[in-house]
C-alpha cells in the first residue's frame, strides 16, 4: 500500500530541525559509547512517553547489565486519548527514529530492536518495512553496519493488540511475550530484566527521534531550548475546540496561554494536558507552562471551550480507564468503577459531600497502590476536575439535604 | 537473574534470584536495611515480606503465597519505601540497595484499608454462611483492619454462576477476589493449565478453556487450587449430609477406612499445631458419630504393595527371562488418581507403564462389598463405604465408572480431612480430648509400611521393603529400616539398590541394580515424564509419583493453609508414628497372610485378585476431558 506523506516538511527548532538518514549513527560511531551517553546526559533528555524518566540514565544502567543478549524496544503503542504525535514522526520522519534504536543498540550494547506499532497503526506497516528495507541496503541496518566490524543491528516491527495498557513498558514486555498484556512487578526493572528476562530499553518514538539530533549536534544545542528542568522542544497534540488541530513543535516551558493562542483556541474553559491521565487545567491557571516540573504531558492537549460539560468530559475518561484497565490489580480494577459510580451520582444529584471526598480519597490510594502507571493516573481527571470545577460540578447538580 | 523457561510464567512473576556471593559477609553479599527505624541486615535479593517477616514486623498479604510465584495484584501489602513516589508492595519488592522502609504510616494504613474495602465491595458472600468462616483470609483481614461497615458497598446477588460440575472441585467465583493463586498453582506449581484469568478490567474472572465447566476440562482434581485459595471461592465437592444420612439410616452399614495422611493433619483443623497425629482419638471420635466400622486404609495399603510389588517382579521375569519386549519398564505407582488423571491427559501413550493395581482405597472399597460383607454376613446392597483421605481427586476416583468390581460402588464417598473435622465438629465432639481407641477388626493392624504412604517415597519404600526381601531373603540393608534415599522434598529422587544372594525363584535378578524414581507434584512427574520420552529411564524399574507436593500429607483435601513447613511437619509426625509400629513391612501383616489365604486364594496378581484389585486406564484429549 502507498502511503501519501506530506511533502511539506514542519517546521520547528529541534525535531523538525535539518537531519539526513545516518548521520546520527555516523557521529554515533565517531563519539563512541561514552560520549554518546555524555551528551546525552548532557542534553537533559527525559522519557516522551509520560514517565519522564531520563534517558541517558536509562540507557546507562542496561549499557552497564551483564547479559549476553540486550534489546532496545521502541514503543509506538500510543494509545493515549488525544495524542497522534508518534505517527507523524514515524510517517514523516523515520530516520529520526530508527536512527535513534540504531544508536540506541550500539550504546548499550543490543543487537536487536523491535518496533511495537500501534494495532490501528497496522496500514504503517508495509511502508516502514519498505523503508527498513532500504536502510538495511545502504547498510545503515544489519550486520557490520557502515563497515563497522561487529556493528550488528537489526529491527522488527511487532502489532500490538488494541489494549491502551500495553503501552505501559512491562505489559509491552508480557505482550511481545506472547502472554496477556498485564504489567509486571517493578523492580526488577526492563533495563536488567525485560524481554525474555534479558536487558531492554525501552523508549517511545519521540525520545529515540530526539536522540538522533543530540548525538548528531550535541547535549549543548539540545539545552538551548526548554527550561533547566525539561530541556528541548516538545511535540504537542492539540486536539478539542480550537482552530488549528493537529502536531506542533514548541519548546518546553511554553506557557498553556501562548499555546492556545497558537492553535487559535477561544473561550476555552479547560485545557487536559497529558491526556486521559493527565490533569485538567481550568482558566485561572492558564498561566502555567507545560514542563515536567509543571503541567506534564506525553504530548496530549485536548482543549475545551465553555460550551463543554465538565461532568460528561470527566464520564469519558473514565468510562476509557474502566475499558481499559487490565483488571489484575485491585485499586484499579475496582476503584475506577467506584468512581464511576460517584460521577453517575453526581449525575442524579443524589450524593453526599463526604461520600465525595471518600471518593477522593480513594483516588489517593489508587494513586499510589495500583500496579502500573494506569492505575496510578486514572483518579487524576477525577481529582482535578472535581477539585477545579467544583462549582459547576458539585453545586449546580448537588440536590440533597446534606451540608457537609 | 531467572530465565524464562516456561512461556506461561512473565520472568517478573518467578521467585526474584540474585546471584549471591559464597561469603556473604563481604560487601554486597548483604544489604542494610531500615524497617520502621530498626535496622536489619538482610541478604541481597530478599524481599521486604521477607525480611520483615524474619524480624516479627507483620504485613498483611493476600496474593502471596510461599508456594507460589510472586504476583503482586492484591496490593495489600503496600509499604512506603523512602524516596519512591509510589507505595511499594512487600512480596514483591527485592531488597539490593540500602533502604528505608515504613510499614504502617496513615498512607499505607488507609491504602490497605480502601483495598480491603474495594474487595469486599465486590465480594458476595456471608460469613456465617460460609465454610471458610474462621479460616479465610479475606475475612481476617477485615478484622485485623477493624472493618465495621461496608464504605464502598456490598455484593447483594452473586454475579457467577457456581460451578458444581466436578466430583472434586467447586467453583464459586462471586467469593473471588482474583488473588491468582489458584491460576498460579494450577499452572506453575501442577503444570497443569486449567485455570485463567478470562476477559480483562472489571470484568475480569477465573475461568476454564472455553469456559466448560471444571468436570469437562483437564483439571486432574488435586485440589491444590483449593488448598491455596484465601476465600471460598473454591471448595471441594463435600458428601457430609449424604454421609449423615447413612449414619442415620439404621439398616445401612457404615464403613469408615481412614488414611494416614488425614490423622497426622487432622489435629490442625482443632488448633493443634502441625505435626501431631490423632490415629486413636480419631478412632473414637468416628465411633461416637456413628460410623458402624471404623478400619485402617494401611491394609490396603499392604496388600497395594504385594500386587504392585508382584507385578513388578513379573515384569522383570518376562523383560530378563522371556525377553517379552512389549513388557514396559519402569512400572510407575498407581494410587495417586491425580496423577491418574494427568498421565491419562498428557500422555496417553504411556499408560502401559503405569501399574494396573487400584489405589489403597478402592481396594479397600472392593474387599469391604465382598469378602468382609460374606464374613460379616451383611448384604453388600447395605453397606456404605466412606473413605477418609487427604485428597480431593479420590472424590473424582470414587466415581470412576469402571470402580465397581463388587458389582457395587466400592467406594461411596470420598471424604476429605477438612470435611471430616467438620463432621466431628458438628458432633459437639473436640476431637485432641478424645481416648485412644483401635481400629476395628478384622482389617485392624496394618503394617507401618502402609503408614509412610502418606509421605512422598513412601510407596516406593514400603515396596522396596517387600522386594528386596522377597527376592534376596534379607532385609533392605538400611538401618532401622528406613530407607533414607526415598525420604525429604526434593522434587525428584533418584536411587537404587543391588540385588545380591537371589533366592533360587529370583536367581535371574542376581546383581540386577533396581533403580527407581521418586516424583511428587505434577510438575515433577511432567519433568520425570520427558525423562522417560527422551529415553533417560532404560535402566530405571520403577517410579513412584504423587500428584501433589509432598506427596498425600500435601493433598488438596488437608487442612488449610499448607506450607514447606508444615508438610514437613506432617511427615515427621507419620515416619514417628510408624517407627513406634512393631510389623513395619507388608509382607509380614497377618492379615495380608490371612486374605490370600482365605480369600485372593490364586494369590497375588491372580485372578480374583485381578477382577477385584486392578484395574485399566483411558486415554484422554489434551484440552477437554
Ligand atoms: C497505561 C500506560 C500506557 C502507556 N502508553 C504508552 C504509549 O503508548 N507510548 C509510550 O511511548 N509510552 C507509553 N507509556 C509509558 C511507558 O510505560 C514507558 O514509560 C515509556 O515507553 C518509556 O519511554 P520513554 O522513557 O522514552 O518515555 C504508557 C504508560 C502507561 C502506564
Ligand atoms: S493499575 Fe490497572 S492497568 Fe495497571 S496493573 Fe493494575 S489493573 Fe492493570
Ligand atoms: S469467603 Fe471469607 S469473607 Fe467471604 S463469606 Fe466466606 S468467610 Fe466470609
Ligand atoms: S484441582 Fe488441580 S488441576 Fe484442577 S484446577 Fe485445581 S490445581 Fe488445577
Ligand atoms: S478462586 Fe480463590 S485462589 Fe483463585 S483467584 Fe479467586 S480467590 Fe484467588
Ligand atoms: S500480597 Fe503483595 S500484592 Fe498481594
Amino acid at each position: 500500500m502507498e502511503i501519501k506523506l506530506e511533502n511539506k516538511k514542519r517546521s520547528g527548532p529541534v525535531l523538525f530541525s535539518e537531519y539526513k538518514r545516518g548521520d546520527g549513527i555516523r557521529k554515533a560511531v565517531e563519539l563512541g559509547r561514552e560520549n554518546i551517553l555524555f551528551e546525552l546526559k548532557n542534553s537533559g533528555l527525559k522519557g516522551r512517553g509520560g514517565a519522564g524518566f531520563p534517558t541517558s540514565t536509562k540507557w546507562m544502567l542496561s549499557a552497564a547489565a551483564n547479559a549476553d543478549k540486550k534489546f532496545i524496544v521502541c514503543n509506538a503503542d500510543e494509545g493515549e486519548p488525544g495524542t497522534f504525535k508518534d505517527r507523524v514522526l514515524l510517517l514523516e520522519y523515520p530516520e529520526l527514529v530508527f536512527d535513534g534504536m540504531v544508536i540506541a543498540g550500539f550504546t548499550i550494547g543490543a543487537q536487536t530492536g523491535i518496533v511495537y506499532l500501534r494495532g490501528e497503526y497496522e496500514y504503517m506497516l508495509q511502508p516502514l518495512e519498505d523503508y527498513l528495507a532500504k536502510v538495511r541496503e545502504d547498510n545503515l541496518l544489519g550486520k557490520n553496519i557502515l563497515g563497522k566490524e561487529n556493528f550488528d543491528f537489526d529491527i522488527s516491527i511487532r502489532l500490538g493488540s488494541g489494549a491502551y495498557v500495553c503501552g505501559e513498558e512491562t505489559a509491552l514486555i508480557e505482550s511481545l511475550e506472547g502472554c496477556r498484556g498485564e504489567p509486571r512487578n517493578r523492580p526488577p526493572y526492563p533495563v536488567n530484566t525485560g524481554y525474555l528476562g534479558y536487558p531492554t530499553v525501552v523508549n517511545n518514538v519521540e525520545t529515540l527521534a530526539s536522540v538522533s539530533h543530540i548525538v548528531l549536534k550535541g547535549g549543548e544545542w539540545f539545552k538551548k531550548y526548554g527550561t533547566d528542568k525539561s530541556t528541548g522542544s516538545k511535540l504537542f497534540s492539540v486536539s478539542g475546540d480550537c482552530e488549528k488541530p493537529g502536531v506542533y513543535e514548541l519548546p518546553w516551558g511554553t506557557k498553556i496561554k501562548e499555546l492556545l493562542e497558537i492553535v487559535g483556541a477561544k473561550n476555552t474553559k479547560a485545557v487536559q494536558a497529558g491526556g486521559a491521565s493527565g490533569t485538567c487545567i481550568p482558566k485561572t491557571q492558564f498561566d502555567r507552562m507545560l514542563g515536567y516540573e509543571d503541567a506534564a504531558t506525553g504530548g496530549s492537549i485536548i482543549i475545551f471551550n465553555e460550551s463543554r460539560n465538565m461532568l460528561k468530559v470527566l464520564k469519558n475518561f473514565m468510562e476509557f480507564f474502566i475499558e481499559e484497565s487490565c483488571g489484575q490489580c485491585t485499586p484499579c480494577r475496582i476503584g475506577n468503577i467506584k468512581l464511576m459510580d460517584g460521577i453517575e451520582k453526581i449525575e442524579s444529584g443524589e450524593f453526599t459531600f463526604s461520600y465525595i471526598n471518600n471518593l477522593k480519597e480513594l483516588g489517593r490510594t489508587m494513586q499510589v497502590a495500583s500496579k502500573c502507571g494506569l492505575g496510578q493516573s486514572s483518579p487524576n481527571s477525577f481529582i482535578s476536575i472535581l477539585e477545579n470545577f467544583k462549582e459547576e460540578i458539585l453545586n449546580t447538580n448537588w440536590k440533597g439535604k446534606e451540608n457537609v | 537473574m531467572s530465565k524464562r523457561e516456561n512461556i506461561r510464567v512473565p520472568v517478573s512473576q518467578q521467585p526474584f534470584t540474585v546471584t549471591k556471593p559464597e561469603d556473604t559477609t563481604t560487601i554486597g553479599g548483604t544489604v542494610t536495611v531500615q524497617i520502621n527505624e530498626k535496622k536489619f541486615s538482610v541478604p541481597l535479593g530478599t524481599t521486604i515480606l521477607e525480611a520483615c517477616r524474619q524480624n516479627q514486623i507483620h504485613i498483611p498479604t493476600l496474593c502471596h503465597h510461599p508456594d507460589l510465584c510472586i504476583a503482586g495484584v492484591c496490593r495489600i501489602c503496600v509499604v512506603d519505601v523512602e524516596g519512591m513516589k509510589t507505595l511499594q508492595t512487600a512480596c514483591s519488592f527485592p531488597i539490593t540497595t540500602p533502604i528505608k522502609i515504613h510499614t504502617s504510616t496513615p498512607m499505607v494504613r488507609k491504602a490497605r484499608r480502601h483495598i480491603i474495602d474495594l474487595l469486599l465491595s465486590e465480594h458476595y458472600g456471608e460469613c456465617y454462611s460460609c465454610f471458610r468462616n474462621g479460616s479465610c483470609e479475606l475475612q481476617s483481614l477485615a478484622k485485623e483492619y477493624g472493618v465495621d461497615e461496608y464504605t464502598f458497598g456490598h455484593a447483594d446477588k452473586p454475579r457467577y454462576q457456581v460451578d458444581r460440575s466436578s466430583a472434586a472441585v467447586v467453583r464459586d467465583m462471586s467469593k473471588c477476589i482474583l488473588c491468582k493463586r489458584c491460576v498460579r498453582t494450577c499452572i506453575d506449581l501442577q503444570e497443569v493449565g486449567v485455570l485463567e484469568a478470562i476477559n480483562r478490567g472489571h470484568e475480569t474472572y477465573i475461568g476454564t478453556f472455553l469456559d466448560k465447566p471444571l468436570a469437562d476440562v483437564i483439571c486432574i482434581n488435586c485440589g491444590q487450587c483449593i488448598n491455596r485459595c484465601p476465600t471460598a471461592a473454591l471448595r471441594a465437592n463435600d458428601p457430609s449430609d449424604e454421609i449423615w444420612e447413612a449414619i442415620d439410616n439404621p439398616k445401612k452399614h457404615v464403613i469408615i477406612q481412614t488414611a494416614p495422611s488425614p490423622r497426622a493433619a487432622i489435629g490442625e483443623e482443632f488448633g493443634i499445631e502441625a505435626g501431631h497425629s490423632f490415629t486413636g482419638e480419631l478412632n473414637t471420635a468416628l465411633k461416637r458419630i456413628g460410623f458402624d466400622k471404623v478400619f485402617d486404609t494401611n491394609f490396603t495399603a499392604d496388600l497395594t504393595i504385594i500386587e504392585e510389588g508382584t507385578e513388578l517382579l513379573y515384569r522383570l521375569k518376562k523383560i530378563i527371562v522371556d525377553k517379552d519386549e512389549s513388557v514396559k519398564l519402569p512400572q510407575f505407582t498407581s494410587c495417586s488418581p491425580g496423577w491418574i488423571k494427568f498421565i491419562e491427559h498428557f500422555y496417553p501413550e504411556y499408560l502401559g507403564y503405569l501399574s494396573t493395581a487400584k489405589s489403597p482405597q478402592q481396594m479397600f472399597g472392593a474387599i469391604m462389598k465382598t469378602f468382609y460383607a460374606k464374613q460379616a454376613g451383611i448384604n453388600p446392597a447395605d453397606i456404605v463405604t466412606v473413605a477418609l483421605m487427604p485428597c480431593a481427586a479420590k472424590k473424582f476416583e470414587c466415581n470412576r465408572p469402571e470402580m465397581n468390581s463388587s458389582g457395587y460402588k466400592d467406594v461411596d464417598y470420598g471424604l476429605t480431612t477438612r470435611e471430616m473435622a467438620k463432621m466431628i465438629r458438628e458432633a459437639g465432639i473436640y476431637l485432641p480430648e478424645m481416648p485412644k481407641a483401635n481400629f476395628d477388626e478384622p482389617f485392624g493392624d496394618a503394617s507401618g509400611a502402609g503408614l509412610i504412604f502418606g509421605a512422598t517415597g513412601g510407596v516406593m519404600e514400603a515396596a522396596l521393603r517387600t522386594v528386596y526381601e522377597l527376592v534376596t531373603g534379607r532385609e533392605v540393608p538400611f538401618k532401622n529400616l528406613a530407607i533414607e534415599p526415598c525420604r525429604g522434598f526434593e522434587g525428584v529422587k533418584q536411587a537404587s539398590v543391588k540385588l545380591e544372594n537371589c533366592v533360587d525363584q529370583y536367581k535371574f535378578l542376581e546383581g540386577v541394580e533396581l533403580k527407581f524414581v521418586v516424583a511428587h507434584g505434577t510438575a515433577n512427574a511432567k519433568k520425570v515424564m520427558e525423562m522417560l520420552r527422551k529415553g533417560e529411564l532404560s535402566n530405571v524399574h520403577f517410579v513412584e509419583i504423587m500428584a501433589c507436593p509432598g506427596g498425600c500429607l500435601g493433598g488438596g483435601g488437608q487442612p488449610i493453609p499448607t506450607n514447606a513447613e508444615i508438610r514437613k511437619k506432617r511427615a515427621q509426625a507419620i515416619y514417628a508414628e510408624e517407627e513406634s509400629l512393631t510389623v513395619r513391612k507388608s509382607h509380614e501383616n497377618p492379615h495380608i497372610k490371612y486374605i490370600y489365604e482365605n480369600f485372593l486364594t490364586d494369590g497375588p496378581c491372580g485372578k480374583l485378585s485381578h477382577k477385584l484389585l486392578h484395574t485399566h486406564y483411558l486415554k484422554r484429549g489434551k484440552f477437554i476431558s
